[in-house]
C-alpha cells in the first residue's frame, strides 16, 4: 500500500512537472550563488509565473557570450542575463537575440531604449580606497601623483575593459598620454576583478579599479565604513547590465514575462544588496540604507554600444603600447 | 638430453658458435677467458639471448623458441637472484607458483626446502637482512623446489669467501643430487673444476667447445687452455 | 590522450573563421613566455639540487612533514599562493616591513623577477621532490662503496650523484619548463603589466573576448610546438644508462659527515623551509580567520572535489602504469614527450574543443565530471610518467631475467614484482594526481556544472562576491584536503619502506 501511494505521488509529481513550463536563463556565476540575487529572484518570479525558473550560472559576462556563440541557435537558453554595455554590440551581431517590448521607468543617468536588451542594474566604475587617504580627483592628477593602483587586464576582464573605455570617453585622442602618465602608478594588472580587489585588500595598492557601489558592501555586509570611491571630475564610466530574450526560445511569452519581472519593483528591490549594483528602476521605497553614503559622480560617461568594438581595438593598442614601455 | 645443433649465438658485435650435447645428471664446468662469452652461453641456453642460427633440442623437443620459464632448466645469476621486497618464503615459493598463491602442500614443500638449507627460521625475513651466504642459500632452496632437470650457475657465489663458496658448492652438489639434475656452471677457478665437474666446456675464440672429461683435460690441457690456466 | 588533444584542436578549427595570423604583440608574448619559462625552470631546478641533496643525506625531526609540504605550493590555487607570496614579498609584506624598520628602501616584487620568484615558489619544491626520488634511487651499495673509498665530497658528487642528476635533471627541467609555459595569472599579476603577457593569456583573450577560434587554435599550436620541442630536447639529453641495482637496504650515509657540510646542509634546508613555509603560513593564517565565515556550500564543494580527486587517481593509475611499463621496455622517450604535450595543451582549448564536439549531442553538464577527470588525468600524466618510468626501467633491468625465468609475467609480473617495487613512486604519483585534481580549477567554466561546483571554483565565486575572508577559509580547506590526499597516498606508498 505504502509503495502504491509512493508510486502515485511520484506519477502525480512528474505529471505536474511536465505541465509546468520551464524557463532557462543563462547568467553569470555570482548571480546564482547563495549569497547572490539568484535564490530570491527565483522565488519571487516562480510565485507569479506558474513556471519553473532554471538559472544557470556560467562564468562571467564574457564567458556567457562565448558560450552562446558556441551553442548557437541550438542553445537551451530562453533568456541571457548579465551581458553589459561593452558586449551588447557583439551579442547583437550573433543574431541570436529577439526584440522585446519591456516597459520600464528607468532611473538610469542616461536614456535607455534598446529594442533588444532591458537594463536591470548598473554601476559606475571608480577607484576604491581606504578612507584615510588623500585621493586625486581626476586621471591627470592620479598620473602626476605617486599613489599606486591595481587594475584589471582589458583583455581578460570586464572592469579592465571598462577602464579602457572610461579613459577613452573622457580624453579621446589624449588617452595615450594619460596612460603613459599612469604607467608608473600601476602596480600590476590582474586577470580579473577578484585578484585585483584581493591585492588591494592585502595592501598592495592604494586604490583598486572597482565600482562606486563597492563601499556599500563593506558598509552593509561587514559594517565597515572605511572604504570609499574616489570622485573623478571628468565623470565616471558606467556599466549597465542587461537581459535579453533569445530568438530560438520555446517559451517566448514566459521570457518576456521574465524580462518585465527583472525591471519590476520585486526584482529591483532584491538587486542592490545582493548584486551590489544600483537598480535600473529605483524602487518606490528608495535605495537601501547605506547607499546614500555612496559617492555619486557629477557626470556619467558611456560610449554607445555600437561604437565599442572599433574603439576597443584602438584603445587596447594604445593601452598595450603605453604600459609595455 | 640438451642438444645445440650448429647454434650461432649473437649479441651486438659478439658472435659464438656452439654444437654439442649435454647428458642428463652430469656436471659441466664452463671455463674460458673474461669476455669470451661464458655468461652469454648460459643466457642462450636459458633463452634470454635468442639463437641467431641453429636449433636447440631437449630430447626430441625443439626448444629453440621456448620462453625461459618454459625450458626445463633454472639459472642462478651473478646478482639479483632474489626480489628484495618479497620474504624468503615468497622468494622460494616463486619457484613453485609464479603467482605466489601457495596452497598448504606447496607451502610445506617450501618450508622443507628452507630447512634443507638451514634457513627455516628465516622464512618471513626479507633478503636484505640476510648475509651473502644466506642469500645464496635462499636462491638454492628455490632451485630445489623448482626441481628442473638442468641447473645453470652463472658464478652466483663469486662474491663469497673461499670457505663459504666451497660450502655453497657442496650444497649445490647435494641439491642436484636430490633432484638428479644436470649442472652447468661458469667458473674461473680450476680447483672448482676438479672439485665438482665431470666435464669441461672451454669457451674461447668465438667458440664453445664440446665438453671434454674434466680430469683428463685438467691433467693435460691443450695449448689454448694451458695459456688460459697460466 | 594525443587524440584527446587533437580532436579538441580539430573541433576548434572546424568552427574557426578565417582569422589573422600572429601579430607583433603575439610574437612579443611568445618571446616573453619562452624567456620566463626558461629562467623559471632553470632557477627552480638549480635551487632544488642542493635542497634535495641536503634532504637526501640528513635525517631530522619533521623531515617527513617537510617533504610532504614540498607538494603544497604546487597544488594551491594560483591566486591563493600569490596572495601568500605577497604577504611576504609584497609592498605591504613582511620583507618590506623589515626593510622599512631598518630604514632601507622598499623592494618591489612586480616585474620579471617577481614572475621568476613565484614560479620558483611553485616549482622548486616539485623539482626537489623529483630529484629526491633520484637520490633515493641510488642504491645503498654505492654509498658504501663511496665510504670505503673515502671519496671527497667533490669526487663523490662526480662519481655517484652527477650521473644520477644527468639522468633526472633534464626531465625535471622539461616538466617545470612546460608548467611555466602555460602560466598566465601568475605571470600577469606579478609581471606588473602587459609586458608580462604569455601565450596562454593571448589564447584566453582570443576565446573569450574576440571569440576568434582560428587565432586561439593557432596560438594553442604554437604553445604545443614549444612544449613539444623542449620535451624532445630534454629527453634526448637524458643518457640511456641505468643506475644499477641494490638490495633495498636501509640507507645510512657515511659521507658528508664534516662540520662544514652539516652546516651547509642545515642552512640550505632552513632557507628552503623558510621560503616555502612562510608564505604558506600566511595562507593558513588568513584561512583560519576566514573559516567561521565560510558558507556551507564550501563543504558540499569539498565533497565534489574529493570525488573528482579519487576518480582521477584511479583513472590515472590505470593509464600511467601500463604506459610506464611500455616506455620502460624501450629506449626512446617519445611517449613521455606526448605526456608533456598533454600538459602544455591549453585547458581552455581542450575544454572548448570538447564542448563543440559534445554539445550537439548531449548536455555538456552531464559530462562535467567525466571531462574534469579526463583533463586532470591528462595534466597529471606527465608527472606520473616522470616519476614512474625511471624506477620502472631499473626494475625491468634488474629483475627482468629473474622474472622471465620464473614465469612471472603479464598481470603476475605487475602484482608480484613491479607494483611492489614501485610502491613508493606509485604512492607519490597518486598523491600528486589527487592533490592536483583537488586544486585544479574545475577545468573551465564551459563544463562547470553549476549544481556540482568544485572547491576551487567555489572559492573563486566567493572572491568574486567580495567575500575574500570566506574565500581564504575555503582555500585553507582546499590546502588541507590536497595535502591530506597527498599525504595518505604518499605515506601509503612508503609505508614500511625507507624514504
Amino acid at each position: 500500500m505504502k509503495y502504491l501511494t509512493f508510486a502515485t505521488a511520484t506519477l502525480a509529481a512528474s505529471a505536474a512537472w511536465a505541465d509546468t513550463p520551464e524557463l532557462t536563463v543563462y547568467t553569470y556565476d555570482s548571480f546564482v550563488s547563495d549569497w547572490g540575487p539568484g535564490p530570491a529572484i527565483e522565488k519571487a518570479f516562480e510565485e507569479t509565473c506558474g513556471c519553473d525558473l532554471n538559472l544557470v550560472g556560467l562564468g562571467d559576462g564574457a564567458a556567457l557570450l562565448a558560450r552562446l556563440k558556441l551553442e548557437g541557435a541550438r542553445s537551451d537558453a530562453d533568456v541571457v542575463m548579465g551581458l553589459d554595455t561593452s558586449l551588447i554590440a557583439a551579442a547583437k551581431e550573433t543574431g541570436l537575440f529577439a526584440e522585446t517590448a519591456v516597459e520600464a521607468e528607468y532611473t538610469l543617468p542616461i536614456e535607455w531604449n534598446d529594442p533588444v536588451f532591458a537594463a536591470y542594474d548598473w554601476g559606475y566604475f571608480a577607484f576604491v580606497y581606504n578612507k584615510d587617504l588623500e585621493v586625486p580627483t581626476n586621471f591627470v592628477d592620479l598620473g602626476a601623483g605617486d599613489l599606486k593602483i591595481v587594475i584589471q587586464d582589458p583583455r581578460s576582464s570586464t572592469p579592465g575593459l571598462g577602464l579602457l573605455m572610461w579613459v577613452k570617453a573622457a580624453y579621446g585622442d589624449d588617452a595615450p598620454a594619460i596612460w603613459a602618465a599612469l604607467s608608473d602608478n600601476v602596480v600590476t594588472v590582474t586577470k580579473g576583478w577578484s585578484e585585483a580587489y584581493g591585492l588591494f585588500l592585502e595592501g598592495e595598492a592604494d586604490m583598486v579599479l572597482s565600482y562606486t557601489t563597492s563601499p556599500a558592501y563593506h558598509l552593509i555586509a561587514e559594517e565597515d565604513n572605511g572604504k570609499a570611491a574616489a570622485a573623478f571630475d571628468e565623470g565616471h564610466y558606467m556599466q549597465i547590465e542587461v537581459v535579453g530574450k533569445l530568438a530560438g526560445s520555446d517559451q517566448p511569452e514566459l521570457a518576456d514575462q521574465f524580462l518585465n519581472f527583472m525591471v519590476s519593483e520585486a526584482a529591483q528591490n532584491i538587486l542592490p544588496t545582493t548584486n551590489w549594483m544600483y537598480p535600473a528602476v529605483t524602487p518606490s521605497a528608495g535605495l537601501p540604507v547605506g547607499f546614500e553614503t555612496l559617492m555619486v559622480p557629477q557626470k556619467a560617461l558611456l560610449i554607445s554600444s555600437d561604437e565599442v568594438p572599433a574603439i576597443r581595438e584602438e584603445a587596447l593598442a594604445e593601452w598595450l603600447k603605453a604600459l609595455s614601455q | 638430453m640438451l642438444k645445440l645443433e650448429d647454434a650461432l649465438i649473437a649479441q651486438g658485435d659478439f658472435q659464438m658458435r656452439a654444437d654439442f650435447t649435454l647428458e642428463a645428471g652430469r656436471k659441466y664446468a664452463v671455463i674460458g677467458p673474461s669476455g669470451a662469452g661464458k655468461s652469454t652461453l648460459l643466457a642462450a641456453l636459458c633463452g634470454f639471448v635468442p639463437l641467431a642460427a641453429g636449433r636447440m633440442y631437449w630430447g626430441d623437443r625443439d626448444i629453440t623458441e621456448a620462453s625461459p620459464d618454459a625450458r626445463p632448466m633454472t639459472m642462478l645469476f651473478q646478482d639479483n637472484n632474489l626480489f628484495p621486497h618479497l620474504s624468503v618464503l615468497q622468494n622460494v615459493g616463486l619457484g613453485l607458483r609464479p603467482d605466489l598463491r601457495l596452497n598448504e602442500t606447496e607451502r610445506e614443500q617450501v618450508e622443507r626446502a628452507l630447512g634443507r638449507v638451514d634457513l627455516a627460521q628465516f622464512a618471513d625475513v626479507k633478503p636484505g637482512q640476510l648475509s651473502g651466504g644466506q642469500q645464496s642459500r635462499v636462491a638454492l632452496a628455490r632451485v630445489l623446489v623448482q626441481a628442473r632437470p638442468l641447473v645453470l650457475l652463472d658464478e652466483p657465489f663469486a662474491a663469497l669467501g673461499p670457505a663459504l663458496r666451497n660450502e655453497m658448492l657442496d650444497l649445490v652438489q647435494d641439491t642436484i643430487a636430490q633432484t638428479r639434475a644436470a649442472l652447468v656452471m661458469v667458473t674461473h677457478a680450476p680447483e672448482d673444476v676438479r672439485r665438482i665437474a665431470d666435464e669441461v666446456i672451454f669457451v674461447e675464440g668465438g667458440r664453445a667447445h664440446a665438453p671434454r672429461p674434466a680430469a683428463a683435460l685438467m691433467d693435460d690441457p691443450p695449448p689454448e687452455l694451458r695459456a688460459y690456466l697460466g | 590522450m594525443l587524440a584527446l588533444i587533437l580532436l579538441a584542436l580539430g573541433a576548434v578549427l572546424s568552427r574557426a573563421e578565417v582569422g589573422a595570423g600572429l601579430g607583433p604583440s603575439d610574437w612579443a608574448a611568445v618571446r616573453f613566455t619562452l624567456l620566463q619559462a626558461a629562467c623559471s625552470s632553470f632557477l627552480s631546478v638549480l635551487l632544488a639540487i642542493p635542497v634535495a641533496r641536503a634532504l637526501a643525506r640528513r635525517r631530522f625531526v619533521g623531515r617527513g612533514a617537510l617533504v610532504t609540504l614540498l607538494g603544497a605550493p604546487f597544488i594551491l590555487p594560483v591566486i591563493v599562493a600569490v596572495l601568500g607570496l605577497l604577504a611576504v614579498f609584497g609592498r605591504n609584506g613582511w620583507v618590506n616591513d623589515g626593510l622599512g624598520a631598518l630604514g632601507l628602501p622598499e623592494v618591489s616584487i612586480y616585474g620579471f623577477h617577481g614572475v621568476a620568484l613565484a614560479h620558483v615558489f611553485f616549482n622548486m619544491p616539485l623539482a626537489t621532490r623529483l630529484l629526491l626520488q633520484g637520490w633515493q634511487g641510488i642504491p645503498a651499495e654505492r654509498f658504501r662503496l663511496v665510504a670505503q673509498l673515502r671519496l671527497t665530497p667533490r669526487a663523490m658528487f662526480r662519481a655517484v650523484e652527477l650521473p644520477m642528476l644527468r639522468q633526472v635533471v633534464p626531465g625535471a627541467l622539461a616538466l617545470v619548463f612546460v608548467i611555466c609555459l602555460t602560466s598566465f595569472a601568475v605571470a600577469l599579476t606579478l609581471g606588473g603589466g602587459p609586458r608580462a603577457t604569455t601565450i596562454e593569456l593571448a589564447i584566453y583573450q582570443a576565446f573569450r573576448f574576440d571569440f576568434d577560434l582560428g587565432r586561439a587554435a593557432l596560438l594553442s599550436v604554437v604553445q604545443l610546438v614549444l612544449a613539444g620541442s623542449m620535451a624532445v630536447l630534454a629527453l634526448w639529453l637524458v643518457p640511456k644508462l641505468g643506475i644499477g641495482g641494490g638490495l633495498d637496504r636501509m640507507m645510512p650515509r657515511w659521507d658528508a659527515r664534516g662540520g662544514v657540510q652539516r652546516m651547509g646542509d642545515a642552512l640550505v634546508i632552513v632557507l628552503a623551509a623558510l621560503f616555502l613555509l612562510v608564505p604558506l603560513s600566511a595562507v593558513v593564517w588568513r584561512g583560519v580567520r576566514g573559516l567561521p565565515q565560510m558558507p556551507s556550500e564550501v563543504y558540499a564543494a569539498a565533497g565534489t572535489s574529493i570525488w573528482v580527486a579519487v576518480a582521477s587517481i584511479v583513472v590515472l593509475l590505470l593509464l600511467a602504469l601500463p604506459m610506464a611499463g611500455w616506455i620502460a621496455g624501450r629506449s626512446g622517450g617519445s611517449v613521455e614527450a606526448i605526456g608533456l604535450l598533454g600538459l602544455s595543451a591549453s585547458p581552455l582549448m581542450i575544454g572548448t574543443g570538447w564542448f563543440i564536439l559534445i554539445n550537439p549531442y548531449a548536455d555538456p553538464f552531464d559530462f562535467a565530471l567525466v571531462v574534469t577527470v579526463a583533463v586532470n588525468v591528462m595534466m597529471a600524466l606527465p608527472f606520473a610518467l616522470r616519476i614512474l618510468v625511471p624506477p620502472m626501467r631499473d626494475a625491468v633491468a634488474q629483475y627482468g631475467r629473474l622474472s622471465m625465468m620464473l614465469g612471472v609475467r603479464g598481470w603476475r609480473l605487475w602484482r608480484v614484482v613491479l607494483i611492489p617495487r614501485l610502491r613508493a613512486q606509485i604512492g607519490f604519483a597518486a598523491g600528486l594526481t589527487g592533490a592536483l585534481s583537488m586544486g585544479d580549477l574545475g577545468v573551465i567554466a564551459l563544463f562547470a556544472d553549476p549544481d556540482r561546483v568544485t572547491l576551487p571554483l567555489q572559492m573563486e565565486r566567493l572572491m568574486g562576491a567580495y567575500r575574500m575572508d570566506a574565500a581564504a577559509g575555503a582555500a585553507l580547506v582546499l590546502l588541507a584536503l590536497s595535502l591530506g590526499i597527498f599525504w595518505i597516498c604518499d605515506k601509503g606508498g612508503r609505508w614500511r619502506a625507507e624514504a
